[in-house]
């Protein structure tokens, strides 16, 4: 037994897309706080893993998960978190930014409203809050009732990490957060992710292994649907156990 | 290798051009004489007392179309409000809750059969499930068969224009915990609200003009629509069809070219509105 703080821990994990499999037995345990990244060439079931934690895969039929998911030692898989709970608890950014077709105030409110019963001074103050705290604030303070698809595509997605830590979460996964957006705002929100691991438990997607090594304290590397070696940052970077993941840092694959 | 000749090339490419804005011409054309001819023959006689006054039967002074023209709003109006709600909801479940289900297939198949159906055939059918039973033309029937009319393409139109808005941007609704509804129609709907209008325009648009059903159910009359769901009711495609085939006397074939022109008038100021309206939005 470990006294370790674990706040989400996957236990033999497998996922299926109809018959095929493509995450094989998958145990990865994320600690309370934290930044993990999870690393690995194209298809290797990277977001695959990651969309099971928010079950947002319930969306297609035909895709389904075996194994355990426990958020603060609750199967998620089974069902013993409702959904719409699940997800206000663990929040989501996507690679591409995704802003609604409503104002930028509106994006953070909305749903907002639709979680917590709130006074209408509290709703700007959280607004304001979530702004602040995703980097965005200085740049649409002027502009918050106007359409946030007119922002440009690093605003959106600084809007997309407001809107999710808007609702108190307490993890947010990052799929490939930064990997459509250019590298003077992909610094700027890694900015951002270091302030949030503060408050939150962050489990980030990512091509980029320097942002990885910048970002992260625990790194999964994944190949082929099974999980190769997880273990702290600097370890998997500068001495892995597994000639794989060795190979994969140094480039000689990928 | 041979070089094939650029003379002859260009001169492909120069008979390709011309063609291309023949066609563009000649259609754009028919559409300004199809406009000049109507008003030629109707903008005379259009004045204040035919637009407020309601039709007589021949030989009564002050003629008029305005129980057609009202009628005519009333009908499709009628039809509309009984189309949207049914077309859009079918449209939703097609695309946002059953893609690939055999019901699913069914629903397509059918709506693509009933767009393909002449009007002609939706009138007989209203006129033998309702005016019969009923015992009475009325503009209700006409209502429900222009609604028949309207439902497969607004369907069709919303599923199109639903399948267009990425996954990505339902993921980032659900991923907030917000619900199955919600985000359909308050993130999906809105991101291609445009769209769904333009649907709905069009299913308008044609049911505007749809004679063949309102003969067999809202059938003519020369009184003012008073009793919308028992009498038949005056509307403008009916009127046209009367005057300008059933009568013999020049003075209505005259009030047939103005209630024409005023038709075609009004499709045209409502399309430019709605197009104009949309277009601007769309650049917000």
């Amino acid at each position: 037994m470990t006294m370790e703080n674990f706040k989400l821990e996957v236990r033999n994990l497998n996922f299926f897309y109809g018959r095929h499999q493509t995450l094989f037995d998958n145990c990865l345990s994320i600690r309370d706080k934290s930044v993990t990244a999870i690393i690995g060439p194209s298809g290797c079931g990277k977001s695959t893993h990651l969309r099971t934690y928010n079950r947002i895969y319930d969306l297609y039929k035909g895709q389904h998960a075996t194994g355990e998911i426990l958020l603060d030692g609750l199967n998620i898989l089974s069902g013993a978190v409702d959904p719409l709970e699940l997800r206000r608890r663990i929040g989501m950014i996507f690679q591409k930014p995704t802003p609604f077709p409503m104002s930028v105030y509106d994006n953070i409110a909305w749903p907002l409203r639709l979680h917590f019963r709130l006074a209408k001074s509290e709703i700007s103050d959280r607004v304001q809050d979530a702004l602040v705290r995703a980097a965005l604030w200085d740049e649409v303070k002027e502009k918050l009732h106007a359409s946030a698809q007119a922002l440009s595509g690093g605003q959106q997605q600084r809007l997309c990490i407001a809107r999710a830590i808007a609702v108190e979460p307490e993890i947010l996964l990052m799929d490939e957060p930064t990997s459509a957006i250019d590298p003077v705002v992909t610094l700027k929100i890694e900015d951002a992710v270091r302030e949030l691991k503060k408050h939150f438990t962050i489990v980030i997607v990512t091509h980029n292994m320097q942002q990885a090594a910048r970002l992260s304290d625990y790194t999964a590397f994944f190949y082929q649907g099974r999980i190769v070696e997880y273990d702290r940052t600097e370890i998997i970077f500068t001495n892995p156990n597994q000639k794989q993941t060795e190979d994969y840092i140094t480039g000689r694959f990928g | 290798m041979k070089r094939r000749g650029l003379i002859l090339r260009k001169v492909q490419q120069k008979i390709f051009d011309a063609a291309c804005l023949a066609a563009v011409t000649l259609s754009v054309a028919l559409m300004f004489w199809i406009i000049a001819t109507l008003f030629r023959h109707g903008f005379a006689v259009i004045n204040w007392e035919l637009l407020t006054e309601p039709s007589k039967p021949y030989g009564i002074p002050h003629q008029g179309i305005a129980n057609a023209l009202l009628g005519t709003v009333l009908i499709t109006s009628v039809a509309t409000l009984l189309a949207v709600p049914l077309g859009l909801a079918g449209g939703i479940y097609l695309a946002e809750y059953d893609r690939h289900s055999t019901l699913a297939d069914l629903v397509r198949l059918s709506a693509n059969v009933l767009m393909g159906i002449p009007s002609i055939v939706i009138g007989l059918f209203v006129y033998a499930v309702w005016v019969v039973p009923t015992g009475h033309f009325s503009g209700w029937a006409g209502s429900i068969a222009l609604a028949i009319i309207m439902v497969p393409i607004i369907l069709r139109t919303t599923e199109d224009m639903l399948l267009l808005v990425p996954d990505t941007m339902r993921e980032s609704a659900l991923a907030l915990g917000i619900s199955r509804w919600r985000t359909t129609l308050s993130v999906v709907c809105r991101s291609c609200r445009s769209g769904l209008v333009t649907g709905v325009l069009l299913a308008f648009a044609r049911i505007c003009g749809e004679t063949a059903p309102l003969l067999f159910t809202a059938l003519w009359s020369h009184s003012w629509p008073s009793a919308f769901f028992s009498t038949p009711v005056a509307n403008m495609p009916v009127l046209i069809t009367e005057y300008m085939t059933a009568s013999p006397f020049e003075e209505q074939q005259k009030i047939g070219w103005a209630a024409a022109t005023v038709m075609l008038a009004i499709i045209l100021i409502l399309n430019i509105t709605l197009r104009t309206v949309f277009h601007r939005k769309r650049a917000l």
